[in-house]
């Protein structure tokens, strides 16, 4: 007789919040879906770049060319998809820690238009080949990036006010993390738009602690932030270590800062600077192990709950890939290695693995984890499940095969080859990536149609009933 | 009022904001502002002109700087592209007008290669016009992407228009191609990045940049100054460079014309029957005899070539006599 056996695992069902504000329910969920258009937008646009590369006389017309869709694929990756995602995460976890609604609701609209309409503009105006100036990930001019950080300032008041305005005595780790990462970024972007001291090589100093400081103390903090939050909510016990993550913000605040002239080893910006940019990438190491570690001891012994969740593994993989991807650009930053890897695809394939592997996974994680719990509306777990093999095997294979490719890029310049042999070498592999590319492509349109199927429906007849369980 | 971290939120904020901007300006704004005050411009530099300033705002608006790097690194793997860059070959650098800032220049990621002192390896016009037109029509397997929106088609050329000999294969069906002003403005551009020799320091090193590994120094010199136009196999392009394999120069038994065609350039002149209409540069201020000799004989006797060598006392006598 045959056995009836279900395709995958059965995973638990997530029941729904009840004591949840209808009005942030809507918000949260409006911030996710535009970060999932975004998405897969941007990443439409990532493997077309992909494609061109391999494939130059692909498409032959100025919007179709790789020059001016890769600030687009970055800029919109980052600040649209990225961005959007962790914000809406943190406009349900800030106020629901602090155990206060939101300090203003209809704000933190305002903010989501005025995020969407900066980076609406951006892209139009990158396509029409108006930039800042190439410097990556800030090309879009200051008007653009004005009416963005205009966005995120609104959004740093309300979640500062909400934690202002909490009910508990002690802040939570996570809105360490979440509040002071706005306001580093605000910070970091009006550094980055005064022209005072950028001229010459003054952009160039900027630039690198820019770049490295988008990443550093934006993402990496946010998504930081959120997951001390989610995994213990998941896995439905407190945080191994709260110590370790106070450990881990302020050696990650003090660390980051100093290291992004690691981006322009060898370059004619001062030596000293480039020096302690390397130290400090190897002293990075403390807050890594600090957050990774305190994750990993957390997660100890709840194999089931692996098993049996479908968001915990977008969790564990997001860790993971943190650890092994500042690993990997700790070793990049050293001057030995450096120059087998700088300006090789090497560094493609760490970009990938940090801002995919490690960022996307946990903001993943987070929206399948938190939508059901809103809106009481689950997606089937076959297609979450696909999601995750998908995206997960894509970055394997973009982030192996660049990371070979690379190498034997860095290689053959070395061996003094030819220039043009280190292109032709690069073929296969872009093919691979495109290969990667629409593993992961495929991802983000089931994504796009699970966020949808987590749509908030019609106010509920019995929200109104007696509080149920809560954070 | 607590002064713990845990409860107090405008302790807690405050100091996080406050130590990122204290290190902001230790480790971001006062070196960036160093690093200006205390840059020159080389002495021997100029500033761009109006035309290459337009080419260098299309270089930018385009993108060249996601695939090409402006900075030589002071590694040996960085010499064939000149000598390693100074904080001054960047001190004119300014923002572009009120809306867009300093172009990033220097770049991240070297898909092709870097451009510091490409006007030295690439000194043609024609080559970097057609090159933009199609990178594929002058060097197989090239990935940089084709800029046609930089050329317009036109079945009979005004006088004064530049008109770009694209090799039959990669030409439009009818008519010829010109190229628009912000082609020219971008190969103005481009034929400006020379380095200016470092003052007191060694003369920029040499495109040739000799590198490791079983390369004869002939064919060394072949790939870094004549194989962008003869193609690396000897082949050339169709129409515009002529081919070094079987070429009746390259061949001939007495090789006085071909070292001073090699030494002084050549224009006008048809070859087995064709008018290029590229022009051959001069190379006798980029290379010394003995590397002339080296590229004479890696012609002579490669890709089925075989004809009798020459010395650099060859290569001399004939720089001596002069003058084409
Ligand atoms: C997709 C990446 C890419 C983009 C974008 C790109 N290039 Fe290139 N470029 C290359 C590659 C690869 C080569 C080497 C093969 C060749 O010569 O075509 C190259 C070669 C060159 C060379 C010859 C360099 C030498 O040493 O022989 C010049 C000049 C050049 N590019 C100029 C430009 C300009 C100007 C732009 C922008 C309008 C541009 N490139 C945009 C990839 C790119
Ligand atoms: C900018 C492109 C370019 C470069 C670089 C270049 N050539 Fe030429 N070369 C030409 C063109 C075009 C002609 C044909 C000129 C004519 O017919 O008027 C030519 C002609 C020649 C001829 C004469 C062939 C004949 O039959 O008359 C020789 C020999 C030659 N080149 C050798 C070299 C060598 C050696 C180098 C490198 C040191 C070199 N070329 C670099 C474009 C170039
Ligand atoms: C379908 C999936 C994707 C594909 C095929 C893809 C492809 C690409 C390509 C081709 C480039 C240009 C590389 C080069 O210039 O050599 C690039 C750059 C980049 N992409 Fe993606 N991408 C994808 C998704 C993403 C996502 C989701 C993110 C962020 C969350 C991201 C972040 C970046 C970053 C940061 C860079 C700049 C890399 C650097 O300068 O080192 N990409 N991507
Ligand atoms: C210990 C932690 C880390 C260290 C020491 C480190 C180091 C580096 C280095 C040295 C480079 C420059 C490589 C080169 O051009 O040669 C680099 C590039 C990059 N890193 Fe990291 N990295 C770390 C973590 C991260 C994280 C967590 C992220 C994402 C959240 C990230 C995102 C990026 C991106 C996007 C680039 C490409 C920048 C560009 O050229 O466009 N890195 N990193």
């Amino acid at each position: 007789m045959p056995v009836q056996r279900p395709l995958a695992v059965e995973k638990t069902h997530i029941d729904r919040i009840i004591d949840v504000d209808f009005h942030l329910t809507r918000l949260v969920y409006a911030y996710v879906a535009c970060a999932a258009g975004w998405l897969v937008f941007g990443s439409l646009v990532g493997e077309y770049v992909g494609i061109h590369l391999a494939f130059p006389d692909l498409g032959v017309h100025p919007f179709l060319s790789f020059g001016r869709l890769r600030p687009i694929h970055t800029n919109v990756v980052l600040w649209g998809w990225s961005s959007l995602g962790i914000i809406g995460l943190a406009l349900y976890v800030v106020p629901r820690t602090c155990q206060k609604g939101l300090a203003s609701t209809r704000l933190a609209w305002a903010s989501l238009w005025l995020l969407n309409a900066a980076l609406l503009a951006g892209t139009v105006l990158l396509a029409a080949g108006v930039n800042n100036g190439g410097q990556e990930y800030r090309e879009f001019i200051w008007p653009v990036m004005g009416t963005y950080a205009l966005g995120l300032l609104l959004l740093a008041g309300n979640l500062y006010r909400t934690v202002a305005r909490r009910s508990i005595t002690e802040i939570y780790i996570a809105n360490w993390y979440i509040v002071a990462a706005f306001l580093w970024t605000l910070a970091l972007v009006v550094t980055a738009y005064l022209p005072w001291y950028q001229n010459g090589l003054g952009e160039t100093v900027i630039q690198g602690y820019y770049m490295h400081q988008g990443v550093g103390m934006w993402f990496t903090p946010m998504v930081l932030g959120l997951t001390y939050y989610f995994l213990p909510k998941f896995l439905n016990k407190p945080i191994y270590s709260y110590s370790l993550g106070v450990l881990a913000f302020w050696t990650q605040l003090l660390f980051y800062t100093l290291i992004g002239a690691h981006h322009f080893v060898f370059s004619p910006i001062p030596w000293w600077l480039q020096t302690v940019a390397i130290i400090f990438s190897v002293g990075m190491f403390i807050p890594v192990v600090a957050g990774t570690g305190n994750f990993l001891l957390t997660m100890r012994g709840s194999r089931h709950a692996l098993v049996r969740s479908y968001t915990v593994p977008f969790l564990l993989v997001g860790i993971l890939f943190y650890f092994v991807g500042s690993g990997q650009g700790t070793v990049e930053a050293f001057r030995s290695l450096n120059p087998l890897w700088h300006f090789t695809n090497f560094t493609v394939a760490h970009s990938h693995m940090t801002m995919y592997g490690f960022v996307a996974f946990l903001i993943w994680g987070g929206i399948y984890g938190l939508l059901p719990r809103l809106t009481g509306q689950e997606p089937p777990h076959l297609l979450i499940g696909i999601h995750f093999w998908f995206a997960l095997v894509g970055i394997l294979i973009y982030g192996i095969s660049l990371m070979i490719g690379g190498t034997e890029q860095g290689e053959r310049w070395i061996a003094g080859a030819p220039f043009i042999d280190s292109v032709r070498l690069m073929a296969s592999y872009w093919l691979w990536r495109a290969v990667s590319g629409s593993l992961m492509l495929a991802a983000h349109l089931i994504f796009a149609y699970n966020t949808w199927r987590m749509r908030p429906q019609a106010l509920p007849a019995h929200t109104a009933e007696a509080a149920g369980e809560s954070a | 009022m607590s002064l713990n971290f845990h409860e107090n939120h405008r302790l807690l904020y405050g100091a996080a904001l406050a130590t990122f901007v204290a290190l902001t300006v230790v480790i971001a704004i006062v070196p960036a502002r160093w690093v200006q005050e205390h840059t020159e411009p080389l002495s021997g530099s100029r500033a761009l002109t109006e035309q290459e300033r337009r080419g260098l705002a299309i270089y930018v608006a385009e993108g060249c700087l996601y695939c090409h790097t402006q900075q030589v690194r002071p590694l040996p793997v960085d010499k064939p592209f000149g000598r390693p860059s100074a904080p001054g070959d960047y001190a004119r650098l300014r923002p572009q007008d009120v809306w867009r800032m300093t172009p990033a220049l220097l770049g991240t990621e070297r898909t092709g290669p870097d451009l510091s002192n490409v006007a030295a390896r690439q000194p043609s016009d024609t080559w970097n016009y057609i090159h933009l037109y199609n990178p594929r029509a002058v060097v197989k397997g090239s990935v940089m992407q084709a800029y046609p929106w930089l050329f317009a088609i036109r079945e009979t050329p005004g006088p004064g228009e530049v008109i770009v000999p694209v090799p039959p294969d990669y030409a439009p069906r009818g008519g010829k191609v010109v190229a628009t002003q912000a082609a020219q403005d971008l190969v103005a551009y481009l034929l400006s990045l020379k380095q200016t020799p470092l003052p007191g320091g060694e003369l920029p090193e040499q495109a040739a940049g000799a590198p490791s590994g079983a390369v004869t120094p002939g064919a060394s010199v072949y790939a870094a100054h004549c194989a962008s136009c003869h193609g690396s196999n000897g082949e050339g392009v169709p129409g515009v460079f002529p081919p070094m394999k079987g070429d009746p120069v390259v061949t001939a038994a007495d090789p006085a014309r071909h070292i001073h065609i090699v030494l002084f350039g050549l224009e006008h002149a048809a070859i087995n029957g064709v008018n290029y209409a590229a022009e051959m540069p001069a190379h006798k201020d980029e290379l010394s005899d003995g590397e002339i000799a080296a590229v004479v004989d890696h012609e002579r006797t490669s890709w089925g070539n075989s004809a009798p060598t020459v010395t650099a006392a060859d290569v001399a006598r004939i720089r001596k006599q002069g003058g084409p």
